[in-house]
């Protein structure tokens, strides 16, 4: 397949050193394998994820996302933007979706992006990465490069919220979308199919602010995951890993469980299968470390 | 109370309906609600709400607005999205519950001790100094918001995921004396403000 080029946003929790920094590790790694070039949108922003209300009114919050897609615009004309963050994706889309119904929006936002010398056309698809190794490459290529498969492997499909609402993937259901049980199985593992959590809320970000509450709903996810035999969770959202993996002891501590499930990105697991090295794969990433991926990936 | 909250009590004296569709983001969608109640169902702190979507969109039109702005429901959104997925009616649910934040937090009506009102203003602050969140500085402030003591105590309990986090170089402690920011900051501080500028002026004028 000929290289494949995106204007990429990679949003604030994947920067160098922060929290899930081993997920661009992955990303990169299995985009390399993969010929998928990702261009980064120079100076980007954070868009306030789903939680700027608090601070930022309607066009302030619009004004962040508008800002990212202008300059993705100008860097990189004719290519789609990509975000591997489902809360990144999900607000760059909605700021595009509303731009494009309300012609007043947008010409108050063209209004202040103008003081960043920016203009916005608002022409471009928003996409996450999931839609781009499904749709512009397919399983069938996707299974091509696998080198490794994960045999005897046993994974839950934790799909979350915000890549499934309200956008979703094309062609998947809100209730059971199939894309991760199918991604498992193209690296040669077996999914969960009945993985009753699938597409359960963790919390987001209130499991900072909240963290009793949250944790009540994350314990039902990774329980009803060993419930249905899992090995570990995949999923596609920086905040659901980050939700579901580093809480486990807190539960435990509170619930008297006994959990200690690795929760890994797509990204890890296809390049573990990709015949990466743990380092490429980000493994070392991982606080409850995924020790049967290690050793695949060591063999 | 704060003058504007003054001037829209007057202004839309008996009809808060009337007042959520004019300055609510998304409040004009309310009246098409059909009270079936799924939306309340499908939401995962709904047991913890006061008053769950379906109530509140009851309550705006049964006038109850200090219950309604006063209250820390709409403040245990996790913006899940499964309202919005399932309603009958295609209300964009969470956008209006985000929107009547908003404009509870505008009118100096929200609970005062809401944690998660004070998390996500401490976000917005994070990011709309340098144009990215820094998420050590972000979480330091977090532990802190209410007070010394307390904070030491979630520290200390979030300490171990904290060095969990550090050890596997997902956390930095050099975020916390500089790390990431846009380089165009003046840029994006300007447009900042002229996007607020603009939604002043738009709430002055539905406000006069
Ligand atoms: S959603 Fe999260 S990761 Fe994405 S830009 Fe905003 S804070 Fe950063
Ligand atoms: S599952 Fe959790 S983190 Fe993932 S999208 Fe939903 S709320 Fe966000
Ligand atoms: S699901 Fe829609 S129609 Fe039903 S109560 Fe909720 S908002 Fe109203
Ligand atoms: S988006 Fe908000 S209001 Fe809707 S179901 Fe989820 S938490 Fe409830």
């Amino acid at each position: 397949m000929a290289k494949k080029s995106y204007s990429f946003y990679p949003g604030c929790s994947s920067q160098k050193a922060a929290s899930s920094s081993n997920y661009q590790v992955s990303v990169d790694t299995m985009c390399k394998e993969l010929d998928i070039e990702l261009n980064e949108i120079p100076d980007w922003n954070c868009c306030s994820a789903s939680i700027g209300y608090a601070g930022g009114g309607e066009l302030p919050r619009l004004a962040l996302s508008a800002r990212n897609m202008a300059l993705s615009e100008e860097a990189h004309p004719g290519q789609d933007i990509v975000a591997t963050c489902a809360a990144c994706w999900l607000s760059t889309k909605e700021t595009q979706e509303r731009l494009h119904n309300d012609s007043d929006l947008l010409a108050e936002t063209n209004t202040a992006l103008a003081e960043a010398g920016l203009k916005l056309k608002n022409d471009k698809k928003v996409r996450h990465m999931v839609e781009v190794l499904i749709e512009d490459l397919g399983y069938e290529e996707l299974g091509k490069h696998v080198k490794k498969p994960l045999e005897g492997l046993k994974i839950a499909g934790y799909v979350g919220c915000q890549t499934n609402r309200p956008f979703g993937i094309a062609g998947e259901s809100f209730e059971n979308p199939k894309y991760l049980d199918k991604l498992i199985e193209t690296v040669g593992a077996e999914a969960c199919d009945n993985y009753e959590k699938k597409v359960s809320c963790c919390g987001g970000a209130l499991a900072f602010s909240e963290p009793e509450k949250s944790q009540a709903l994350i314990k039902d996810i990774i329980e009803s995951a060993y419930d249905n035999g899992a090995d570990m969770l995949v999923t596609p959202c920086p905040v659901c890993q980050m939700n579901t993996e580093v809480y486990q002891d807190q539960i435990n501590a509170k619930y008297g469980t006994k959990f200690k499930l690795p929760v890994v990105y797509y990204s890890t697991l296809l390049s573990v299968a990709y015949g990466k090295s743990a380092k490429e794969a980000a493994l070392d990433g991982q606080i409850i470390r995924a020790k049967q991926l290690e050793d695949i990936a060591s063999k | 109370m704060s003058d504007y909250n003054q001037n829209m009590i007057e202004k839309y004296r008996g009809s808060f309906l009337k007042e959520v569709e004019a300055n609510v983001e998304e409040g004009d969608w309310v009246k098409m609600c059909m009270q079936c109640g799924v939306c309340s169902g499908s939401c995962p702190l709904g047991p913890h709400w006061e008053h769950p979507p379906q109530e509140i969109f009851m309550m705006i039109r049964a006038n109850k607005r200090e219950e309604v702005l006063e209250s820390s429901s709409m403040w245990m959104c996790t913006s899940c999205y499964n309202c919005i997925a399932r309603c009958p009616r295609g209300l964009p649910i969470t956008h209006i519950m985000h929107g009547l934040a908003t404009y509870a937090k505008r009118l100096g009506l929200q609970p005062k001790e809401q944690p998660t009102a004070k998390f996500a203003q401490l976000f917005w602050d994070n990011l709309s100094k340098t144009g990215r969140v820094n998420e050590l500085k972000l979480g330091l402030s977090l532990y802190f918001m209410n007070g010394f003591s307390e904070g030491v105590k979630t520290s200390l309990k979030m300490k171990d995921i904290g060095l969990g986090m550090m050890k596997t170089k997902r956390m930095s402690p050099m975020e916390f004396f500089g790390g990431h920011k846009c380089k165009d900051t003046k840029g994006f501080q300007a447009m900042l403000k002229k996007a607020q500028e603009l939604e002043e002026a738009r709430i002055g004028k539905s406000g006069s």
